[in-house]
C-alpha cells in the first residue's frame, strides 16, 4: 500500500551570529537593519514558507578571555523585531527564541500572547533553556540555575505560561455599548501556579489571543530535550539534516508521543538545513567549496582549532600543520557562551585522529578545518535540491526544513525563485497559503 | 502679536484603551471590539502623525487597569485587559515615519538588559524614533505576578516606613535607567569594521562591559544589540512629586507632570531644576511638559456637556492627577500657551475619548496652534531626540579623538 505525498514544510532561519554565515562576501547586508529583515521575511512570505525563524542569545561570546570577533556579532531583541515584522508581512509565521532561564512566566506570556494578537495569529516560541552563570551575568539573578535543573525549570515555565493563555477563554470580552458590561466574568485572567520554581498568582491581563497559545518549539537534543519535545512541543528544531541521521531522530522522537497521548501529526520535526544552490550540479559543487572558504578564514581557523586544544595556538600559521602539542583537558575551557564546545567530549582522541587526517591528504590547519566542518546539507542544481528535501521528507527524515543560508539578507532569493516551484509542480508544497494562521500552515489543532 | 512671535510648543498623546474617560469605550466612535488588533493602534497613531505631533506614549503596566491605585478591583464596567506597550510601538513602527513612539515599561519586575536591547531595536526598526516612558510599581498585586518579592500593603503616602520602600523602589528605577543607558552605549557607533583583510568583524576594542553594581543588581554587558540610531532614545517618566522628580533630574529627557494651574506650574519647574543642579545635570537639556485630560469640541459648553453625559455613564464624576480641560480647542490653546509662559516646553494631552477627542487635537488644536505661528507646519526631523530638539549624544565610552 502506498500512502499519500507528504506535503513539505518549509522556514527560514535569519542568518546573522551563526558561524554559517558568511559576511565577507560583497553582497551580505546588515543583520541589526530592519530593511534586511523586512527582504529576508517578504521573500519567505512570497515562497509560502511556514514561518521565519530567530535565534537568539544573550551574551557575546567570548574566547580567551576576549569577545569573538569572527563570526558575526550583535542582533536585535527578538520580539521587537518579529512585531515590527507582524506589520510587513501577511501570513508567514514568526517564530523567537526565548529563554526560559532568564524571563519570567507573566512577561513572556504577555509579551506572545501579545505578538499572537498583532500577527493575527502566526506567533511561535522556540523555547531554550540555560544555566550558565556567564550569561547570568547580564541578570538580575545571575547564573542561579544548576544545570540538572534546567528542564525542569523550562517544563514548569512552559506549564505556568500556558496556564496564564488559558486563563482568558476568550469569549469574555463583550464590549457591550448599551448595557455597559466590558468584560463578562470579573474573574477574566484569574490564575494561580504554586510550584518548584514559580509560585506565583493573580490576573493575567491579556486576553485570549487568536491562536490561543504560540506554537511551541524546541531544540535541545538530549535525552530530556527529546522527552521534552514529545510530551509538550508543536515542532522541533533539530540538528539532524542527513538522510540516516534524519530517519533515526525522527523514528526516535516520533516513536515517544503515544506514550504521551500523542499522534505523530501532532510534533513537526524540522532540521536545519544549509545549502549550496546554482544552474547545474557541477557549478553547486563549486559554490559549496567556495562557500566554506568563506565561511572559515585562517583566523576563524585557528579559533576553531582552539575549542578542540583548549589553548591559545594564535602562534600558529594556518597554512602550516596541526600543532603537535595536545589539549589542555586541565583548565577551564577558554570558549564561553556557545554550545559548539560542548561538541567535542575527547579532545586529545579528536586532535589525534585530525592530526593523521592532515598528514595522510596533506591539509594545512585551514584546510582541516574547511574539511572536517559540516558540508552544506543540500548541493546542487534546483531539480537536484528539490528531489532530494521531497525524498527526505518521503523517507521519514523530515516533515521539512529549517533553511539556513549563508548570505543575508538576499540569501533566500534564489531558493525561492528556483526551487519551490519545483515542489510545487510535484504537488509537495503549497502554491498559497490555505489559513491565516501558523497553527493553519503547520496543520496542528488549536488547543482548546 | 504677529504669527510668528510664540515660541513653539512641542505635543504629544498619551494613548490608553479608548481614552481616559472610563466611560470612554461606550462611546459610538470608540471601537471597544477592536482594542486588541494592530489596525487600532495603527489608526490611532496614524491620526497623531497626521497632526504632526512630536510623539505618542503608550501605557502599560504589568497587571490589569484597575480603579484603586494599589489594588485590583471587579469591575466589569471599564475597559480591562491591554497589548504589551513594546510590542505594539513595535508593531506601528513600519507604518509610520515621522511620529516618536515611547511605550512605557515598568521597571520594578523586568530586566533591564532585556528592555535596553527591546528599545534599542524599536529604535532600529523606527529609524530612531524611539524612546521610554518608565514607571515602577509599587503594587502588591504586581508583585505577585512574579513572586520574587512581597510588598507591604501601603498605609498611605505621609507613612514613614511607606515613603522607605517608594524611594528605595525610586532608587531601583534610577539604576534601572542607568544600566539601559550605558548598555545602549556600550557598542561604539563604528565599532562594525567588517574587515576581510584581518577577518574581524568588529573592533572589540569599541564594544565595552558596563560592569554596573548597584544595590538592587549588577549587569555585565556589553549589549548583544549594536547602539541604536538615536544613541540615547529619550527617557521619559512621569512624576507627582520629590521622589520621582529627582529620577527625572537624575536620568530623564522629558518629565510629565501635573499643575492644575500656572502657578502650580512654576513651583514644580522650580523644584525639578533643583534637583537638576543637585544631582549635577544643570546643563543638560530636561523637557517638562504638563499632561492635561482634555474633553474638545467646537462649541463653547458641549465639551463639558459631554464629559457630564459620560460621567452619568461611569456612575462618577471623572477625576484625574492631571488637569481636566473642557472646552474648544482655541480656549486650550490659549491654555498652553499660558502655562508654556512658566517655562513648560511642551504638553502630553490625555484625549478623554480617543476616537472624539485625538482628531480634534490634530484636527482641531493644531491648526489653532498653527494660526498662532506656535506649532509646527511639517515635521523638521527624522528622528524623535531631533524633533526634540536633542543632539546626537557623545558615547560615554568612546575615547576623545
Amino acid at each position: 500500500m502506498t500512502r499519500p505525498q507528504k506535503q513539505i514544510r518549509l522556514a527560514a532561519h535569519f542568518p546573522g551570529v551563526n558561524n554559517t554565515t558568511v559576511w565577507s562576501d560583497p553582497r551580505a547586508g546588515s543583520q541589526i537593519e530592519f530593511s534586511s529583515f523586512v527582504h529576508f521575511a517578504r521573500t519567505a512570505e512570497r515562497a509560502k514558507f511556514d514561518f521565519l525563524f530567530l535565534a537568539e542569545g544573550l551574551r557575546l561570546r567570548e574566547q580567551g578571555g576576549k569577545i569573538y570577533d569572527l563570526d558575526v556579532v550583535g542582533r536585535p531583541d527578538t520580539f521587537t523585531v518579529l512585531a515590527a515584522l507582524a506589520a510587513v508581512t501577511d501570513r508567514l509565521g514568526l517564530t523567537g527564541t526565548i529563554n526560559s532561564t532568564f524571563n519570567e512566566p507573566y512577561e513572556v506570556a504577555r509579551q506572545f500572547a501579545t505578538l499572537d494578537h498583532l500577527s493575527g495569529g502566526r506567533s511561535a516560541w522556540n523555547v531554550v533553556t540555560s544555566w550558565d552563570a556567564f550569561t547570568g551575568e547580564n541578570f538580575r539573578r545571575g547564573g542561579f540555575l544548576p544545570q540538572e535543573e534546567r528542564y525542569s525549570r523550562a517544563k514548569e515555565f512552559l506549564a505556568t505560561a500556558h496556564e496564564l493563555f488559558d486563563s482568558w477563554k476568550g469569549d469574555e470580552i463583550v464590549a457591550d455599548q448599551d448595557s455597559g458590561t466590558f468584560i463578562g466574568r470579573p474573574d477574566a485572567g484569574a490564575f494561580a501556579h504554586h510550584g518548584q520554581h514559580f509560585d506565583i498568582q493573580g490576573r493575567f491581563d491579556v486576553p485570549r489571543s487568536p491562536q490561543g497559545r504560540p506554537v511551541i518549539f524546541q531544540a535541545g537534543d538530549s535525552e530530556e530535550g527529546r522527552e521534552f519535545a514529545a510530551a509538550e512541543a508543536d515542532a522541533i528544531f533539530s540538528r539532524h539534516g542527513t538522510l540516516e541521521a534524519g530517519q533515526a531522530f525522527y523514528r526516535d522522537v516520533k516513536s515517544r508521543l503515544a506514550r504521551h497521548g500523542r499522534r505523530p501529526e501532532d510534533l513537526r520535526i524540522l532540521p536545519a538545513a544549509t545549502f549550496a544552490l546554482a544552474d547545474t550540479d557541477a557549478e553547486a559543487e563549486e559554490l559549496a567549496r567556495e562557500i566554506r572558504r568563506q565561511q572559515v578564514s585562517g583566523a576563524t581557523a585557528i579559533r576553531h582549532l582552539e575549542f578542540v586544544w583548549n589553548r591559545d595556538l594564535s602562534a600558529y600559521d594556518p597554512d602550516g600543520p596541526l600543532p603537535d602539542i595536545d589539549p589542555d583537558v586541565e583548565s577551564e575551557h577558554l570558549a564561553r557562551g556557545r554550545a559548539q564546545v560542548h561538541m567535542y567530549r575527547d579532545p586529545i582522541a579528536t586532535a589525534r585522529e585530525w592530526r593523521e587526517l592532515a598528514e595522510a591528504n596533506n591539509w594545512s590547519i585551514r584546510d582541516l578545518v574547511i574539511n572536517t566542518g559540516n558540508r552544506q546539507n543540500f548541493v546542487g542544481s534546483p531539480e537536484t535540491i528539490a528531489k532530494t528535501i521531497d525524498a527526505y521528507v518521503q523517507a521519514d527524515a523530515a516533515d521539512g526544513f529549517i533553511l539556513v543560508p549563508h548570505i543575508t539578507p538576499g540569501g533566500l532569493d534564489g531558493f525561492a525563485d528556483k526551487v519551490v516551484p519545483l515542489l510545487q509542480e510535484q504537488g509537495v508544497f503549497r502554491t498559497d497559503y490555505e489559513g491565516t494562521t501558523l497553527r493553519d500552515h503547520l496543520g496542528l489543532n488549536r488547543p482548546a | 502679536m504677529t504669527a510668528t512671535s510664540a515660541t513653539p510648543l512641542r505635543l504629544a498623546v498619551a494613548l490608553d484603551g479608548t481614552g481616559w474617560h472610563p466611560a470612554s469605550w461606550r462611546e459610538p466612535v470608540a471601537r471597544p471590539r477592536d482594542l486588541f488588533t494592530a489596525r487600532y493602534w495603527a489608526d490611532l497613531v496614524t491620526e497623531a502623525e497626521n497632526g504632526l505631533l512630536d510623539f505618542v506614549t503608550l501605557e502599560d503596566g504589568l497587571g490589569p487597569q484597575s480603579s484603586h491605585v494599589l489594588a485590583p478591583d471587579d469591575r466589569t464596567d471599564q475597559v480591562r485587559g491591554r497589548l504589551d506597550a513594546v510590542l505594539t510601538a513595535a508593531r506601528i513602527a513600519p507604518l509610520t515615519r515621522h511620529i516618536g513612539l515611547v511605550p512605557t515599561a515598568v521597571v520594578t519586575h523586568t530586566e533591564p538588559f532585556h528592555l535596553s536591547k527591546a528599545i534599542a531595536t524599536l529604535d532600529h526598526v523606527s529609524g530612531g524614533r524611539a524612546g521610554i516612558r518608565v514607571r515602577i510599581s509599587a503594587r502588591p498585586d504586581e508583585a505577585a505576578h512574579f513572586g520574587r518579592r512581597t510588598f507591604p500593603r501601603i498605609k498611605g503616602y505621609d507613612d514613614p516606613d511607606t515613603l522607605d520602600f517608594v524611594a528605595d523602589l525610586f532608587d531601583e528605577a534610577a539604576d534601572w535607567v542607568e544600566v539601559l543607558r550605558r548598555l545602549w552605549d556600550s557598542w561604539e557607533d563604528d565599532a562594525e569594521i567588517r574587515d576581510v583583510a584581518t577577518g574581524r568583524f568588529i573592533d572589540r576594542d569599541k564594544l565595552h562591559y558596563i560592569d554596573f553594581e548597584g544595590r538592587h543588581f549588577s549587569v555585565k554587558g556589553p549589549s548583544i544589540t549594536p547602539r541604536p540610531p538615536q544613541g540615547q532614545p529619550p527617557v521619559t517618566a512621569l512624576a507627582h512629586g520629590t521622589l520621582p522628580y529627582r529620577l527625572l533630574a537624575r536620568q530623564a529627557d522629558i518629565g510629565f507632570v501635573t499643575p492644575h494651574d500656572a502657578g502650580r506650574a512654576r513651583a514644580v519647574l522650580t523644584e525639578i531644576r533643583a534637583e537638576q543642579r543637585a544631582a549635577g545635570r544643570a546643563h543638560e537639556p530636561l523637557h517638562v511638559f504638563a499632561d492635561l485630560v482634555v474633553f474638545l469640541d467646537d462649541t463653547p459648553g458641549a465639551a463639558a456637556d459631554r464629559k457630564e453625559r459620560l460621567d452619568a455613564l461611569a456612575g462618577e464624576p471623572y477625576e484625574s492627577d492631571a488637569l481636566v480641560f473642557t472646552g474648544t480647542p482655541a480656549e486650550l490653546a490659549d491654555l498652553l500657551q499660558e502655562f508654556q509662559r512658566t517655562g513648560l516646553t511642551g504638553f502630553r494631552l490625555r484625549p478623554a475619548v480617543l476616537g472624539h477627542d485625538l482628531p480634534a487635537v490634530t484636527r482641531g488644536l493644531v491648526p489653532e496652534l498653527q494660526r498662532r505661528g506656535a506649532f509646527r507646519t511639517a515635521y523638521e526631523a527624522s528622528t524623535l531626540r531631533g524633533l526634540l530638539g536633542l543632539a546626537h549624544p557623545a558615547n560615554r565610552y568612546a575615547r576623545a579623538v
